[in-house]
């Protein structure tokens, strides 16, 4: 007995029986409580429905002034709330839009339809092209010199040509209330995680849920509080882009050494003082990370977005997508990266700014920058103004080019596709009808074949062995979740795709980044790739996977591995370079030879650090399976794609969402636990 | 110890360069091996080991002391060759370690070679005795004998009861006598000691101290030891070797270096040591057979702590005498004078 | 050290510390009251407590340099932060110019502050996002000073610790050194009464060291400040202090002058410091001298009576006469024999 108690790999053989016994004995039937659990909390979407239908229309009413009826009435509370909040921001994303595109709506905000209706002339011009990009330059240049000015100036150039002006736009004034709205939201709520030990606990599992839930699970519920609209895809956003922000704040603040703070307190800094003068400013490195994070999140969330009506890039990404225009789709992506890195780097020199005291300037040299803007801004409307005799038939390229009317490479794209398409038509097809029929089908059925009982003893024990006791009933919990609704074995091919995916991925993952940690400049090198690779919206991944396997499995695995590859990858690069230089020097001094350095320094020293790797690998891989829903699947992300276009989707889709959430939770809750204890053993970390 | 043969040289380096940056290797030849500082600088290099040459002798300890960022690692990792010299060459026992292949430099480590880390560089997954025997594990040697030299260690090395602590358990004393353990399981010809007692507390480093010497006593290893304390350096070597931005300042025992500094840097270390536990007394005297005047002479090699007070108050110089007696110099009041206070 | 001890008993203490006990764990204060006084740091840990300070009792003079010296977990930082009250005594009296600092409201802790109080810290603790101008400025911007007027009081300070030229540098574009240097004069810039230092010099290299050692001693000189100096390294507080404290296991062994200690360490504990001390480095003239003989030929040299021996002693070894010592009034108080320099310098070695 104590042999079992003291051994890993004893207890692990001794679980694997009982598995395989488990899966002998249990027969199939659907009477069997053993094979399948009864669907106890099927009535759970009903209930969630109910409940937000009494929330929106008949809980606390209130009475609201109607001017049209000039008397009060009685109306919800929660659903003047939302639409209040709706409101200001499809007022101030109009705003913005109107500034760079022009219109009407803000106009309209002020007086009504039908004063402006009646006047034609009160439009919003909006500013010619060549205003705004200079106008990017020129800030560029203010915030950190030249060669961000080259940057922001080219980028918006490209646009500009490329002819996608008016969605990237319209993008760009979505991300600009996102973004600063995530950020001051996760920085509010991180700060006070900080402060109140009590907050943090209460947070830490809504941030964990709210990470893990599908993209698509949570558009219900937006639509059905706030609508549908740029401004429900904005909200959409935020809900997404807070979490690694608020965790990100969180951490920023820990780090800060205590002496600092000491420091700030033996000069008299009163609470307040402490924390806007001395916390948030020292904690600044992982707080601009955190701002970086939201900016890319709301990029990512463009196409998602576009579900529930968000115009702009992302929607035509999606339209480009559907009708497999691969040349279009990529011009699309690299706006969207376009704007990513240039709101990034500005942010960052922004927040880097210094202030020079001793400088001596005359009013010239103080309001440079504003006097430069306000001459390019003349130039600019006198040159779009020539424009108009210039160019005919209502086009005016010096004042905006309008959608799909620039320069173009699509065709270039399409003519490599066809050749690929044409050259290996057979063999693609060939491996992907053996990947399916030999691999593919036998291992899910292999899931599907598992009795419910099984599927417990396995995780459970795994989870008891690795992480406790405690983190095996946490993952006992959360499958019984899923066990008691009636998707358990859309659950299970959830779990399939998922596996195959992870498992492959880590393979790819540790074998590429073990080469290239290795050496400076593969490192290097690498760690850049993966980082483009992330910004790209994950929609892009399924271009190139559907157009070579069409729409089956293969191209659901192939999508999952190419895009949960990349944190696989980066953790195996960060924890084998974690290695402290002076263990290396130990082992080299020993005489250790390549494998022997892999072997017994760098791989127990780094493995911690790689599981975390497997952990993100699996959320990767999950979002994948989920957003693959789009070329077809029979699995989880399948219905919440239904409940999407479904007016009773909320329960459905937040029930089906918090499933896949609890199957990734689950597997984090083990990974982390068994990480942290490890790279405590190990006094790393 | 202190008086070891000359001839035996176990390690001489040549020329050794050590350049940090790009094109470093060409930019050394292109300079014909004899760039000055501002060439180093202005060319974006960072020089880390500049032109050094030095041999150690068997059975000795060489000291290098610097202070941080005057290349005393780094030459220490160019001798080990954990860092390949831009240029240069290293002797281990007549071979040069630079020119052999990667396998024959593993064969040389894992036998000829031992090496002490500041920060220890135990692995943290091992317990004391699996990191004792990780270099014996690693020459593939068998588990019972590797196992069985360990314990050994471990006994000598005064850890005896704690073979299955892990690092993270122990004290950074403790830690340092499993990084002592380790670096002597082959029995290393050199013993390599890099900032071995930096990391630990002064009265630690003390007691680790004494138990080196008690060490170095009974086992006559060669040693290249690092450290960034002067003092440490006059306690334990038998040469110094000062090095300063990559250059060696001056080499020589810590009464040559007290006496005799070579520049000013020098001279700031050797101002606080306490030469009068270093210089000898025949270092100083006036030579000569005509000393002998009747006073108790004094022998030529006592230091001075021992026997200033004597001739300070003594109104003639006091005779000094060799081994045998013979009456070899004299030596007054005013030479101490002028050695112990005169910067 | 200028050896200008204030010790008259009808002067204030700057800081008096009355029984300070700092003990970690969540049943510190309920352990301490059973414990009576009398805290055993072993039977406290294992009821999971850790003893930081253990009954410290002493006062601080104005312009007094007291070192509290001792290793790494003695105690040395958790006293210096109960007198600063950045952590809170468990049990005790702490008076800063008469007033109970412990029961102070968080108001009037940061007036005494913002006015009264500086300190530096081991690792600087400078605000990485701001220039050096900005972090010197910083403790006046937090009273309210006006920008322009902050700004030209810390180019001052900046100039005082040397570091002219340097203002618009970030803390990470400076050597250690230099970056301490910012620290001092951030803690000088709002002219405090009492400095703290909490291991100020640790992480520079020796030569460093002993550089700022110096200008320490030169800025000191220039600004009599009440300090409280906290450091592991013996030599240093030898160097620096008027007394020193040394502390171990929370407890402080001992409190007197570096003198005092060397020649009498109180116990085992202190003797292991002192052991290999030159006693020429630490003893002062008045210790060795004789009574004034009016028969006997003195040489015309004149040196203080407070001087140490060391720096003195080439002087009066190499004298012919015996040399004659007098005090501060230039009053004739003694003279001094070469062979007792002799016998300090070489005494405790002589051959037989």
């Amino acid at each position: 007995m104590d042999a079992i108690l003291q051994n890993r790999k004893l207890q692990f053989v001794l679980l694997l029986i009982i598995f395989i016994l488990l899966c002998v004995i249990v027969a199939p039937s659907d009477t069997n409580i053993l094979w399948r659990l009864p669907p106890l909390i099927q009535g759970l979407p009903v209930a969630i429905n109910d409940s937000v239908e009494y929330l929106m229309s008949d809980w606390f009413p209130i009475d609201v002034y109607d001017p049209e009826i000039e008397d009060y009435e009685q109306k919800p509370l929660l659903k003047e709330v939302t639409r209040a909040v709706s409101n200001s921001i499809l007022f101030l994303i109009n705003l913005v839009r109107e500034i760079l595109l022009g219109g009407v709506k803000t106009i309209v905000t002020f007086t009504s339809w039908d004063w402006a209706t009646e006047n034609p002339w009160a439009r919003w011009p909006a500013l010619p092209w060549t205003v705004v990009a200079s106008g990017a330059a020129i800030l560029g240049y203010a915030l950190n010199g030249p060669r961000l000015a080259l940057l922001a100036g080219v980028a918006f150039v490209y646009i500009a040509v490329f002819g996608q002006w008016e969605p990237s736009m319209e993008t760009l004034s979505f991300v600009l209330i996102a973004a600063p709205v995530s950020v001051l939201l996760g920085l509010a709520l991180g700060v006070w995680a900080y402060k109140s030990r009590a907050v943090e606990m209460v947070l830490n599992p809504i941030l964990n849920v709210a990470q893990t839930m599908p993209h698509f699970s949570y558009l219900v519920p937006v639509t059905v509080f706030f609508g549908i609209g740029d401004h429900a895809g904005a909200i959409a956003t935020v809900i997404f882009a807070t979490p690694p922000m608020v965790r990100l704040t969180l951490l920023g603040l820990k780090k800060v050494s205590p002496e600092v703070i000491e420091a700030g307190m033996m000069n008299g800094c009163t609470e307040r003082q402490l924390l806007y003068r001395v916390q948030i400013p020292s904690a600044r490195r992982d707080i601009l990370i955190g701002v970086n994070q939201v900016i890319m999140q709301c990029l990512a969330m463009t196409v998602i977005a576009s579900f529930i009506g968000a115009k702009g890039l992302g929607h035509n990404l999606l339209l480009a997508l559907n009708q497999l225009r691969i040349g279009q789709a990529l011009e699309l992506g690299i706006c969207i990266v376009l704007i990513a890195v240039v709101l990034d780097r500005m942010s960052l020199a922004w927040a880097n700014k210094q202030t020079d005291y001793f400088a001596d300037l005359s009013f010239v040299e103080r309001h440079k920058f504003s006097l430069l803007f306000l001459a390019v801004f003349i130039t600019g409307i006198v040159l779009a103004y020539f424009g108009t005799f210039f160019f005919k038939e209502g086009l005016n390229y010096l004042y905006l080019i309008p959608h799909n009317k620039g320069i173009t490479t699509e065709w270039f794209w399409q003519a490599g596709v066809d050749w690929v398409w044409d050259t290996f038509f057979y063999v693609l097809k060939d491996f992907n009808e053996w990947l399916i029929k030999s691999v593919l089908l036998p291992i899910k059925s292999a899931y599907l074949n598992m009795p419910v009982v099984a599927t417990f003893a396995l995780t459970m024990g795994i989870a008891y062995i690795l992480a406790g006791a405690r983190s095996a009933l946490i993952v006992g919990a959360f499958l019984l979740f899923i066990a008691l609704t009636e998707w358990w074995d859309r659950a299970l091919i959830t779990a399939y795709l998922m596996t195959v995916g992870v498992v492959v991925s880590t393979v790819i993952g540790v074998i590429v980044g073990s080469l290239c940690a290795r050496n400076d400049y593969a490192t290097k090198f690498m760690l850049t790739v993966c980082d483009t690779l992330q910004t790209f919206p994950s929609f892009i991944y399924l271009i190139p996977v559907i157009m070579l396997f069409g729409i089956t499995d293969t191209s659901v695995l192939f999508a999952v591995v190419v895009y949960a590859t990349i944190p696989a990858t980066r953790y195996t690069i960060e924890g084998l370079r974690s290695v402290p230089p002076n263990l290396h020097e130990a082992g080299s001094m020993s005489g250790v030879n390549r494998l022997q350095r892999w072997l017994t320094i760098e791989l127990p020293l780094a493995l911690p650090h790689m599981m975390l790797g497997v952990n993100q690998t699996v959320v990767f891989a999950l979002f994948m399976v989920i957003i693959a829903a789009m070329i077809g699947t029979d699995d989880l992300g399948q219905l919440i794609l239904k409940s999407l276009s479904d007016r009773h989707g909320v329960g459905n889709g937040l029930t089906l969402g918090l499933c896949v959430a609890f199957i990734g939770l689950a597997i984090d809750q083990v990974i982390r636990t068994w990480a942290g204890e490890r790279k405590k053993a190990l006094g790393i970390g | 110890m202190k008086n070891s043969a000359p001839d035996n040289v176990k390690i001489s380096c040549k020329n050794v360069w050590q350049l940090f940056g790009a094109g470093a290797k060409r930019f050394l030849k292109e300079h014909d091996y004899r760039p000055n500082f501002e060439q180093i600088t202005e060319a974006g290099i960072i020089g880390g080991v500049r032109n050094v040459s030095l041999d150690v002798h068997e059975g000795e300890i060489l000291m290098i002391m610097g202070l941080s960022g005057s290349g005393k690692s780094t030459m220490l990792r160019c001798i080990t060759q954990l860092l390949k010299p831009t240029s240069g060459e290293v002797f281990f026992d007549g071979t040069d370690l630079t020119k052999i292949s990667g396998r024959e430099l593993i064969e040389i480590r894992r036998h000829k070679m031992g090496m002490v880390f500041q920060h220890f560089g135990l692995l943290p997954h091992r317990t004391v005795l699996e990191n004792i025997s990780y270099p014996l594990e690693i020459q593939g040697i068998d588990k019972e004998t590797r196992i069985a030299k360990a314990r050994e260690l471990v006994d000598i090395v005064g850890l005896t009861g704690r073979e299955n602590y892990f690092p993270r358990e122990l004290s950074g004393g403790q830690q340092q006598r499993v990084g002592i353990g380790r670096s002597l399981a082959v029995e290393p010809d050199v013993w390599f000691l890099d900032e071995p007692f930096s990391a630990l507390d002064p009265l630690i480093r003390k007691e680790m101290q004494d138990e080196f010497m008690r060490l170095q006593t009974q086992l006559h290893k060669s040693i290249v030891f690092v450290t960034h304390d002067f003092d440490e350096a006059v306690r334990l070597g038998d040469r110094i070797a000062i090095m300063k931005d990559g250059l060696l300042v001056q080499i020589g025992t810590s009464e040559k270096l007290v006496t005799e500094p070579a520049d000013g840097y020098v001279k700031a270390f050797v101002e606080n040591a306490p030469k009068a536990k270093l210089i000898s007394v025949g270092k100083i005297m006036k030579p000569g057979q005509s000393g002998d005047n009747g006073f108790e002479p004094v022998n030529s090699d006592a230091v001075l702590e021992d026997v200033a007070q004597r001739i300070m108050l003594s109104e003639k110089a006091v005779p000094v005498t060799n081994k045998q007696g013979e009456v070899v110099g004299s030596i007054d009041k005013a030479t101490i004078v002028k050695v112990l206070f005169e910067a | 050290m200028p050896s200008e001890v204030v010790t008259s008993e009808t002067d204030q203490p700057v800081v008096q510390c009355d029984s300070v006990y700092k003990i970690f764990g969540d049943n510190a204060v309920r352990m301490l009251q059973s414990a009576n006084g009398v805290v055993d740091s072993k039977s406290f840990h294992q009821a999971g407590c850790v003893v930081g300070v253990n009954n410290a009792s002493f006062e601080v003079h104005a312009g007094e340099l007291l070192i509290i010296m001792g290793l790494s977990g003695s105690g040395k930082s958790t006293l210096l932060r109960c007198i600063s009250r950045l952590t809170e005594a468990t049990a005790g009296k702490i008076l800063i110019e008469g007033e109970d600092l412990l029961s102070m409201s968080s108001k009037q802790l940061i007036e005494l502050r913002r006015n009264k109080m500086g300190m530096v810290f081991q690792s600087f603790a400078l605000l990485p996002d701001r220039s050096v101008l900005e972090n010197v400025a910083f403790p006046l911007q937090i009273k309210g000073t006006s920008t322009q007027e902050s700004i030209k009081r810390a180019k001052d300070m900046v100039d005082l610790v040397g570091l002219d030229g340097r203002e618009n540098y970030f803390p990470r574009q400076l050597s250690g050194g230099q970056q301490q240097r910012v620290g001092i004069a951030r803690s000088l810039a709002v002219e405090p009464d009492i400095w703290f230092l909490d291991e100020p010099f640790s992480a520079l290299d020796p030569l460093i060291r002993k550089e700022m050692q110096d200008e320490f001693l030169r800025l000191q000189s220039v600004l009599s400040k009440t300090i409280l100096f906290v450091t592991h390294d013996f030599d240093e507080a030898l160097r620096l202090a008027d007394r020193i404290a040394i502390m171990k296991d929370g407890v402080i062994e001992q409190l007197d002058t570096p003198a005092n200690i060397v020649l009498h360490p109180a116990t085992d504990y202190v003797a292991k410091f002192t052991e290999e001390v030159p006693r020429e480095k630490i003893l002062r003239v008045e210790s060795v001298m004789d009574p004034v003989d009016p028969a006997e030929d003195v040489s015309d040299l004149r040196i203080s009576k407070d001087a140490i021996i060391g720096t003195v002693a080439e002087a009066i070894v190499t004298a012919d006469k015996p040399v004659t010592v007098v005090d501060k009034n230039q009053t004739v108080v003694g003279a001094l024999h070469a062979s007792k320099v002799i016998g300090v310098l070489f005494g405790s070695h002589a051959e037989h």
